[in-house]
């Protein structure tokens, strides 16, 4: 009996999770024009979708700003994981940790009117537009977003790998440099793929950093579809969220088989601590 | 040889510290000074002080994110308690579930509840009715929920499933029964994983804007409405002011709840 209405209880919820999700699916399927109403199916949307040039731009910015902004996090975060882990002074270390987490504290909002307003007086101060500082300012706020999960995920790797093995590598005649990049970052790349990857995700995920961040020319797949539901929505709008849905899925397939998914627990669970 | 080695490996982090600095620390600075100074620039509490205009936002988007952190955390709870203790199989299969909602994308996922809800949406449609959901607190609750709830999930989940099995059972032998096993030793030792849920719920409800845009139906404002309205229109001084403000409330309280999950934590387990 008790099993039986955990299982009820479970279904419940995974039901209403769900049900927003296939019905925006099902309706990208819609031969009409409306998000109410199934008329038929077609794949009517999906073509309207490749052919308007905008989602391709807006895809392509899209990647390039999630590959570069990853990559960069990635090396600049493993390098302050293995920086952070050799410190001893405990309050400077707090202190940087502190300051790194600050992203992932704070309301999104507050992220981004800070960092639009400090592109704002660095446009002032360089007499460029803002504009024409569009590309790097997204992608250094992406890249700041960012640090703190990978950080969050490298560490972690380092602390229990220790030091023994890199002692050994210097004793047998490595360089410190030869012994981080031949034995300990081997031996940490499952942390930093994960934090990798994660920065990946979250660079293609976000939506309010870069809405106040942004310019008006370089628009990402995010900012297209907030500007797509500000006016009257049709279909193709659920044929381009359906197409990131299935992507999301392949990627957090991947992303499970690598075991990550420890990450993202310990980014809930202790995200917010020191 | 070894301390200088030393040196050379925390040098790792200095790119860190300084984009930390420049790009952290820096941005926070300049939102400061904005919220203390006028369109000229020169020096002016006025945006601090006309934030009184703004105190019942502030007040309804506290109640509506209290309200829905509250649910969540009823609603999350069994989940993650149920999620815990199934066969680890499972387990693996429910985490997933959860977890790919929450890596769609917010604004589709509220999207898709709109159109569900709306007046002349999927819902009324379906039902032939026209009930009027979309603009009403109901709503909004409903989508901060709806788009939070793994959020509350997940870090209970995990602590629930580091609970040693042995506690379960040696509460049982001391004659608790199932519901005082949950209330007295299981609820108190997840209490972390409850303020880490909390707190990942709460944040994100407090500043959203595009929520309670589509299922407010623009019938009311919540603070990240404002800020969202000050940066649309230009005015970024009083936009500063209010992040600023909302920044400090922010971490004033997650130092107090870490506070009292780090007092808890080393009661009990100590």
């Amino acid at each position: 009996m008790k099993k039986h209405l955990q299982r009820l209880y479970l279904g419940l919820i995974f039901a209403i999770l769900y049900i927003p999700i296939i019905t925006l699916i099902f309706f990208s399927f819609n031969s009409e024009n409306s998000t109410a109403v199934f008329a038929g199916f077609s794949l009517r949307w999906y073509k309207e979708l490749f052919s308007s040039p905008e989602t391709f731009i807006a895809l392509r910015n899209s990647i390039i700003l999630a590959v570069t902004s990853s990559v960069i996090a990635t090396v600049i975060g493993t390098a302050a994981a293995e920086g952070i882990y050799r410190m001893r002074n405990k309050h400077f270390k707090s202190a940087i940790l502190s300051v790194t987490n600050i992203p992932m504290m704070n309301p999104e909002i507050v992220t981004g009117m800070s960092m639009m307003l400090f592109f704002v007086a660095v446009a002032g101060i360089l007499s460029v537009s803002y504009e024409s500082i569009g590309f790097a300012a997204m992608l250094i706020a992406h890249v700041t977003f960012s640090l703190p999960y990978v950080i969050l995920s490298v560490l972690p790797r380092i602390n229990e790998f220790g030091d023994s093995l890199s002692e050994a590598a210097m004793d047998l005649g490595c360089t410190p440099m030869q012994a981080f990049f031949k034995v300990k970052l081997i031996n940490i790349m499952p942390g930093v793929l994960s934090g990798a990857l994660m920065a990946f995700t979250m660079s293609l995920d976000d939506f309010v950093i870069s809405y106040f961040v942004g310019s008006s020319n370089f628009q990402t797949l995010p900012l297209l579809i907030y500007s797509m539901t500000k006016k009257k929505v049709t279909p193709d709008m659920y044929a381009l969220s359906s197409l990131i849905i299935i992507t999301i899925f392949i990627l957090l397939l991947i992303y499970n088989y690598k075991s990550g998914k420890r990450i993202k627990k310990r980014r809930l669970i202790g995200g917010y601590k020191k | 040889m070894k301390k200088l080695s030393q040196i050379k490996h925390s040098a790792a982090a200095a790119p860190h510290i300084v984009w930390a600095v420049l790009f952290i620390l820096l941005p926070l600075f300049i939102v400061t000074y904005y919220a203390f100074t006028d369109a000229d620039g020169a020096f002016s509490f006025e945006n601090v002080t006309s934030l009184s205009e703004y105190l019942k936002i502030f007040g309804l988007s506290m109640e509506l994110a209290v309200i829905a952190t509250f649910v969540c955390l009823l609603v999350g709870y069994p989940l993650a308690y149920i999620m815990a203790r199934a066969n680890p199989k499972r387990q693996k299969l429910f985490i997933m579930l959860l977890m790919l909602p929450m890596w769609t994308n917010l604004l589709i996922r509220t999207y898709s509840i709109m159109a569900i809800l709306d007046d002349g949406g999927i819902l009324n449609t379906i039902l032939n009715t026209s009930m009027h959901i979309v603009g009403t607190k109901g709503a909004v609750i409903f989508g901060m929920v709806y788009d939070f709830l793994p959020y509350m999930v997940l870090p209970i989940y995990t602590c629930i499933s580091k609970i040693d099995k042995h506690m379960w059972e040696a509460a049982a032998d001391l004659g608790c029964n199932s519901f005082k096993v949950i209330s007295k030793v299981i609820f108190p030792l997840s209490m972390s994983g409850v303020i880490s849920g909390v707190t990942m719920v709460l944040v994100p409800s407090i500043s959203t804007f595009y929520i309670s845009q589509k299922l407010g139906g623009g019938t009311f404002e919540l603070i990240g409405d404002t800020i969202e309205r000050q940066f649309v229109t230009g005015a970024l001084n009083v936009g500063a002011a209010i992040s600023l403000v909302m920044m400090l409330l922010i971490l004033l309280s997650l130092a107090v709840m870490n506070k009292f999950t780090d007092s808890e934590d080393g009661g009990i387990i100590a």
